[in-house]
């Protein structure tokens, strides 16, 4: 029903790339309704690796990026490592606090022939994001429309979230934020920055500056259920393997690859700041698993207790000297 | 061991457990060397920590309600609860509270607002923290929970 006028709200804000969304698959669409995520799909065959994308993010979201003051305080204990990339901004080669996103390439064979892939990689922003969920402190946050965003203002730089993220996307820079204020030899060791989806430019009905700016539209946005379906098609048609469906219990990236994922994790460069491409298991289950007994807990605490004042009562009825006067209130 | 005796060892084995996965939830052992002496390497692994919290909590919270409902059939009319006592009990419900919305926080959906999900973390800890410090007033002027009347 309000197709036609978020749609009209969208293309005010990014006519030129409008041919990359389904038409109902408006992220403003999608903005209105609670509990409807935000998918992009990335077909990596169509991807020539111009990093047009790349540049298009550090350069929107440069004022995002940390100004460290300098020289960092002394933490306690010297141990405690510094993460320093503000000499390196230029790196664009891994994810550094200045670069969100990069092209991880790989050489891989198809039908006898050797071709070069280009993938780009950035947060997969889990549909339950262990990241934000995690979070000891409640800074990193997850959108209605199912974005992960790290505040920057509230975050200390503990990088928690990056050592329970299934491809430890955030990346730390030492001496910003708020962990300053407080006990910063004790306490905290900056902040963490990761790719946010350009939330700020959905909100207002505008499409991420990576696709914005991508000359093969490579990278298609929407609501996860529609884009699920296009990419399973995809798949069908081009007989491509799918990455971040599933992966992590579901994420909202659904990469689509013209070789098995496990042959283009073995080509892709891994290590710090360079993600994997392996399975991934779903990293919330386990614990969420518990919460069932947990729930019924406190019954079986009460029932227990009832259970032994009954056996009180019945031992007394028996002994003939009546039942322990509690009851009569 | 009778079963007092019982309940009320595995309460506090249980509250230590919970007090200690629960600080793992915070990025702190590893920086504090606690992670590196042998056999507590556990401590500074995040899922590990957090699946003990959970499990612990179950014990924890089956404890608690048990205590409080042997209390209130068989023991009102012999012990008054004292203003320690209340105070105690209070901070074990926020925690237990809390606790209990941020295992919910945890499954999958937008289920809380952001900066409510900022509030339940601040409690808990703060919860925790009263709670350790009024366990040692308690324990240093002698003061008890439960007293005769
Ligand atoms: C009913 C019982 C409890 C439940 C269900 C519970 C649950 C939780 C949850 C879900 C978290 C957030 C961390 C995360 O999401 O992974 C947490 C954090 C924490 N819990 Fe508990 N908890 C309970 C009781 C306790 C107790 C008894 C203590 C200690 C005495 C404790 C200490 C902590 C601490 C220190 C944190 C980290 C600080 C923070 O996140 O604010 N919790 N707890
Ligand atoms: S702009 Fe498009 S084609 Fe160029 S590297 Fe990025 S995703 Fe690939
Ligand atoms: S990929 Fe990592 S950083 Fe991104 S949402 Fe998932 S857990 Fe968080
Ligand atoms: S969505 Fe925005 S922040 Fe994320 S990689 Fe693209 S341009 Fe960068």
């Amino acid at each position: 029903m309000s197709k036609e006028i978020s749609r009209r709200t969208f293309l005010k804000g990014g006519i030129a790339s409008a041919c990359t969304l389904a038409i109902s698959g408006t992220p403003a669409a999608a903005e209105k309704k609670p509990d409807i995520q935000l998918l992009t799909l990335i077909d990596i065959s169509k991807c020539i690796g111009c990093e047009a994308c790349v540049d298009a993010c550090r350069e929107v979201n440069a004022e995002k990026f940390p100004d460290p003051k300098k020289p960092f305080p002394k933490m306690f204990p010297k141990r405690v490592p510094v993460a320093d990339w503000s000499d390196k901004q230029n790196v664009s080669d891994r994810l550094t606090p200045y670069n969100w996103l990069f092209i991880q390439n790989a050489s891989v064979e198809i039908d006898g022939e050797e071709i070069d892939l280009t993938i780009p990689r950035r947060c997969m922003h889990c549909v339950n994001p262990p990241c934000v969920k995690l979070c000891p402190f409640g800074s990193a946050r997850q959108l209605e429309n199912g974005i992960s965003i790290i505040k920057s203002d509230i975050c200390l730089g503990g990088s928690k979230c990056k050592a329970v993220c299934p491809w430890h996307i955030p990346e730390r820079q030492t001496g910003v934020g708020i962990y300053l204020d407080i006990l910063p030899s004790l306490a905290g060791n900056g902040v963490m920055y990761k790719c946010d989806r350009c939330y700020n430019k959905i909100a207002k009905g505008e499409l991420p500056a990576c696709i914005e700016e991508c000359p093969e539209n490579v990278q298609t946005i929407g609501p996860r259920d529609e884009i699920i379906k296009q990419a399973q098609n995809l798949a069908k048609e081009t007989k491509g393997y799918i990455y971040g469906e599933k992966e992590n219990g579901g994420t909202n990236t659904i990469y689509i690859s013209p070789v098995p994922f496990d042959k283009l994790n073995n080509a892709i460069e891994k290590g710090n700041g360079k993600p994997h491409l392996k399975p991934v298991k779903d990293t919330m289950e386990n614990a969420n698993n518990l919460a069932a007994a947990m729930f019924i807990a406190p019954f079986a605490g009460v029932a227990a207790a009832a259970g032994k004042y009954y056996q009180i009562v019945k031992t007394g009825e028996k002994n003939d000297e009546g039942g322990p006067s509690n009851e009569s209130e | 061991m009778n079963q007092n005796k019982l309940i009320s060892y595995s309460y506090i084995f249980t509250f230590f457990m919970m007090t200690i996965s629960g600080f793992g939830q915070m990025p702190i052992f590893k920086r504090y060397y606690m992670a590196d002496i042998p056999g507590l390497e556990w401590l500074a692994k995040y899922y590990i920590t957090h699946y003990l919290h959970y499990l612990f909590a179950i014990m924890f919270l089956s404890l608690i309600s048990y205590i409080s409902m042997e209390y209130f059939l068989t023991k009102r009319e012999k012990l008054i609860i004292t203003t320690s006592g209340y105070v105690g009990s209070l901070l074990l419900s926020t925690l237990s509270l809390t606790g209990i919305l941020l295992v919910i926080r945890n499954f999958s959906g937008h289920l809380f607002s952001s900066s409510f999900i900022v509030y339940l973390d601040l409690i808990h800890l703060g919860a925790v923290i009263l709670i350790l410090m009024t366990g040692l007033f308690c324990m240093v002027f002698n003061k008890k929970w439960l007293e005769k009347p």
